[in-house]
């Protein structure tokens, strides 16, 4: 057999730190080998990014590597394998083959970009380093480099900086970056996390075939099993710095034999799952305010919707750069008309920009509509939202609430998960001081939280702790309605299966309703009873979820749906399907879907509850 | 870019305008003017004549009309004694307590401020920013201590008494002449080599002085601003490319920490003028901030209206200039608005 492109060997790494020294890696050994693919999987905080580092000596300062050896045999040299871990960081050979031969990208791809330099100067800069290219060489080949990763006008990439930039194409210059130089290695950390599924898709699909072209090695580095299952040659499994299962692809998914990799298996939502199927989190919460409350729970009384939307709209007007004074309206939201029954979930759906988060914020009432309305019903006949004043509005306030994305910048580091919780309850001055505490203690259980943790701050609980302490401060109010905007998404797998079935529980037990945005359709398949896909703000279907899942009928749901990678290796990805861009443009949908420029097109019925936007034209035809 | 520029320069004509007023009616606000002032401690002195002719002055130059036709003269658009004359038609009017026009008054001092102060900035950025990229790229080393306590010290030590000291033992070692800023012997000479050598010996211990506490302040506000920026994945993409560190770190993190500077340029020019008043008095140099400080004291009016919209002018071109540049520097400015 071939010796293997990079070979690790008890790899070990410490961070050292004024507190002590941790080990972030603790004896781990793979190989890689030439042209194939090896998946690095893990939750956050398993070492995963930290190997990667190590191999190309980026390492933090505080982290050093203590032991075992990295061994790289470069395919177009005759040299004997180098061992990386033995190598000056900074020296001279590991900067040659730091981008030369072994090349990374990034899981952000804004961030990743000097927002200062155009994109072509850093591609460019890649070859210039590591060839004995002219500027003018360089800029040819990076034209062809933009080419290859699907730059819609390569030259003018030269020239684009990356703000200009969609996040998918910003994706693809960080390839163009990597791949420039024709490494031997791509190490792919995250590399479609940020990004929406469709454009996930398509970014998988071109690592794929470049691979195939220029016979690379991929390690890629995701906590997502479902892209494994479509990206992977052999599998890695690692977890609190260790390697818990490793084989080929078939074996991890057909086989598996460790606990934790079942364990993670079973936590992912699925399509396929059986209604009232749960998932399975690896750490599950407990809590017996809510086991008591569930028990006790009756259904909630189905009498007319609790929130209704009524054609919303808005419009956003922005100047298209500083020194001209042009503008540009963008409609964010275009006519969109929701209903959110008693008890109930909607799902929203959609990619980022697609207006989702502005119909909550204006359901919400933190934005004013430009047309349209809300209606909120608390038992006593439907009202206008923005119409509430006073007493009304405060109550409105009350009813309804929001759990947001961020788990990190959403609480406030200077309070106490005390102060947090009573916060609501102070600005709507309910209960005493200590009615107040005994509250905070109460929701702590709920969420599944230590009553001990009053007195302690967000930055001592993990992501996923800290999102149930966000769900905490929304329930302290006692809402009747949740607005959650993609609240699992910045999540572990792991513990996103952990946050969803609390929602389910406390829905349970509360009789909430929930507006669920995200762009996930696999989790929003697990927790709502409706689902709305939106699209460049319309609403273009509308369904019961089992019906959407087995009959979509809109190009742009099925899309989406074939956009999802699943774990599960009988069904793969159908790529080429997915590779144009047309289906998330109104104008290029195809007939009768089509929307063209100012055209709004209308929502039929096409089965009982499931609604579908055709061009106007069609609809008088139909009739 | 043009309908940017004719835009900007509109809102700063009114913006000037509005100070111009403002400027004018405070320095008026105190009872009386120099004029009025000073006749009255003549005639308390019995000298007639001499106030003879102060009366007079107050004619010619209408401190008798009302304070809004007085600065509608002094602007220049409306009639004076002489017709429209005023500082739009570049008339900066009479400096009583000089008994010159303040064009003379003013002249040498302007420039000499100007020489001055730049020199401070140069000395500034020359030295803080190595400092402050070596203490950023070694935090917490041994150097990077160092660096700050000298930069404590630095803001801490009163300025006028290191200009003491300093002044004190340049003379003893060097032998150059206490304050001012060339040797008396020059001081009413017309400009030669011997002159301009003397100025350059005399511009150091100003230089070090006014220099010394904004290095201490701009080694910790670079370092901080780059420390942050060293945090950043475009960094560590950067690195991941192969590029020699240093390289990698002036391309990237550094020019992204330099826009808080570029968006100071405005503040920068108005400070030059103003900023090292104490340390001018204390070293007895001939700039613009003494001159101010005794024109206030006086009632010296077109004296000191004169200086403040000069300040004024700075500042408002600094900020135009400070934009400009931004926007050449950080194509977010210059395309934004579309992106996100």
């Amino acid at each position: 057999m071939d010796v293997p492109l990079l070979s690790v060997r008890d790899l070990t790494i410490d961070f050292v730190a004024d507190a002590g020294s941790f080990r972030a890696v603790d004896g781990i050994s793979f190989d890689i080998p030439r042209a194939r693919t090896v998946a690095l999987v893990g939750e956050s905080g398993s070492g995963k990014s930290v190997t990667a580092q190590a191999i190309l000596r980026i390492l933090p300062k505080v982290a050093r590597i203590t032991g075992g050896t990295l061994l790289f045999q470069d395919p177009t040299s005759r040299q004997p394998p180098v061992d990386i871990a033995r190598l000056d960081p900074d020296g001279k050979a590991m900067r040659a083959l730091r981008g030369g031969r072994i090349a990374m990208i990034f899981q952000e791809p804004m961030t990743s970009l000097s927002p200062l330099h155009t994109v072509g100067d850093q591609v460019t800069e890649a070859l210039i380093l590591h060839r004995e290219v002219s500027a003018a060489e360089a800029k040819e080949r990076a034209v062809e480099v933009f080419a290859r990763v699907g730059f819609p006008d390569p030259r003018r990439a030269l020239v684009t900086y990356p703000f200009e930039l969609s996040g998918g194409l910003r994706q693809r210059a960080m390839i163009a970056m990597a791949l420039i130089t024709q490494p031997a290695l791509l190490i792919a950390d995250e590399p479609t996390t940020a990004l929406d599924v469709t454009t996930q898709a398509q970014i998988l699909d071109l690592i794929r075939e470049l691979q195939a072209e220029t016979h690379m090695s991929v390690l890629l580095i995701t906590h997502d099993l479902g892209v494994v299952a479509n990206m992977a040659d052999e599998v890695v499994v690692m977890y609190r710095g260790r390697i818990m299962e490793a084989g080929s692809r078939e074996d991890i998914f057909r086989r598996p034999q460790h606990p934790y990799l079942r364990a993670l298996l079973r936590a992912v939502p699925r399509f396929d799952m059986k209604p009232g199927e749960r998932l399975t989190p690896i750490r599950e919460v407990k809590s017996d305010i809510l086991a008591s409350r569930l028990q006790r729970a009756k259904p909630a009384e189905a009498n007319g919707p609790v929130l209704v939307a009524e054609n919303l709209c808005k419009t956003y007007t922005l100047r298209s750069g500083w020194f001209s004074g042009k503008m540009r309206t963008i409609h964010a939201v275009n006519g969109v008309s929701l209903s959110l029954a008693r008890g109930g979930t909607l799902g929203l759906v959609g990619e980022s920009g697609c207006g989702k988060t502005t119909v909550s914020k204006m359901i919400m009432r933190a934005l004013t509509p430009d047309s349209g309305r809300v209606l909120y019903d608390d038992g006593s006949g439907p009202r206008d939202v923005h119409q509430l004043e006073g007493e009304a509005l405060k109550a409105y306030r009350r009813a309804v609430q929001f759990v947001f994305q961020d788990p990190f910048s959403s609480l406030n580091p200077r309070m106490t998960v005390y102060e947090i919780l009573t916060e609501p309850l102070r600005i709507h001055r309910i209960g005493t001081p200590d009615e107040r505490f005994e509250r905070a203690k109460q929701l702590l259980d709920m969420v599944g939280l230590d009553r001990r943790s009053l007195r302690r701050y967000p930055h001592s609980f993990s992501g996923g702790q800290r999102q149930r302490l966000g769900i905490a401060r929304a329930l302290a109010l006692e809402p009747r309605v949740l607005l959650c905007d993609e609240p699992v998404s910045a999540l572990d797998v792991s513990v996103q299966a952990q946050v969803l079935n609390l929602l389910k529980d406390l829905q349970a037990a509360l009789g909430l309703s929930y507006l669920f945005v995200s762009h996930n359709l696999a989790v929003v398949d697990y927790i709502a009873d409706t689902i709305a896909v939106m699209s460049r703000g319309y609403i273009v279907e509308e369904a019961p979820k089992a019906t959407l899942f087995r009959n979509p009928i809109h190009p742009y749901t099925q899309a989406l749906l074939a956009a999802v990678p699943d774990p599960d290796i009988d069904r793969p990805l159908d790529f080429a399907k997915l590779k144009t861009d047309r289906f998330s443009d109104p104008a290029l949908w195809p007939e009768p879907f089509r929307l063209r420029a100012g055209e709004t097109g209308a929502m039929m019925e096409i089965e009982p509850g499931h609604k579908v936007r055709l061009t106007s034209v069609t609809l008088k035809e139909a009739a | 870019m043009i309908r940017y520029l004719a835009r900007r320069l509109f809102t700063m004509a009114v913006t000037l305008l509005i100070i111009s007023a403002l400027v004018f009616f405070i320095i008026k606000l105190p009872p009386g003017d120099f004029l009025t002032n000073q006749i009255a401690e003549l005639r308390a002195q019995g000298e007639a004549a001499s106030a003879a002719k102060a009366e007079f002055l107050i004619k010619q130059y209408g401190l008798d009309k009302p304070v809004w036709e007085q600065y509608l003269v002094w602007l220049g658009v409306w009639p004076g004694p002489q017709g429209f004359s005023g500082l739009l038609q570049g008339n900066w009017g009479w400096s009583f307590e000089f008994d010159k026009p303040v064009a003379e008054v003013v002249g040498d001092a302007l420039w000499l401020t100007l020489l001055v102060n730049l020199a401070v900035v140069i000395f500034v950025h020359l030295v803080s920013i190595p400092i402050a990229i070596y203490s950023a790229i070694r935090q917490y080393s041994v150097g990077d201590y160092l660096a700050t306590f000298v930069g404590y010290l630095g803001l801490a030590t009163p300025n006028f008494l290191l200009a003491l000291i300093l002044l004190f033992y340049s003379n003893r070692w060097f032998g150059v002449s206490i304050g001012g800023l060339y040797d008396p012997q020059y001081a009413n000479e017309p400009w030669s080599w011997g002159k301009v050598q003397s100025l350059l010996a005399h511009l150091v211990v100003p230089t070090l002085v006014i220099g010394f506490a904004g290095t201490a302040a701009m080694i910790r506000r670079m370092r901080a601003n780059l420390l942050d920026e060293l945090g950043k994945q475009y960094y560590v993409t950067a690195k991941a490319k192969g590029l020699p560190p240093m390289k990698a770190l002036l391309k990237y993190p550094f020019r992204m920490s330099l826009n808080p500077f570029i968006a100071d340029i405005g503040n920068l020019l108005p400070h030059l003028v103003s900023g090292s008043v104490l340390v001018s008095l204390v070293l007895s140099l001939p700039t613009v901030g003494p001159l101010l400080l005794g024109a206030l004291k006086t009632q010296d009016q077109f004296l000191a209206g004169f200086i403040l919209m000069f300040v004024a002018v700075l500042t408002v071109v600094g900020m135009l200039i400070s934009d400009l540049l931004l926007a050449w520097l950080d194509p977010r400015i210059r395309l934004g608005g579309e992106a996100r």
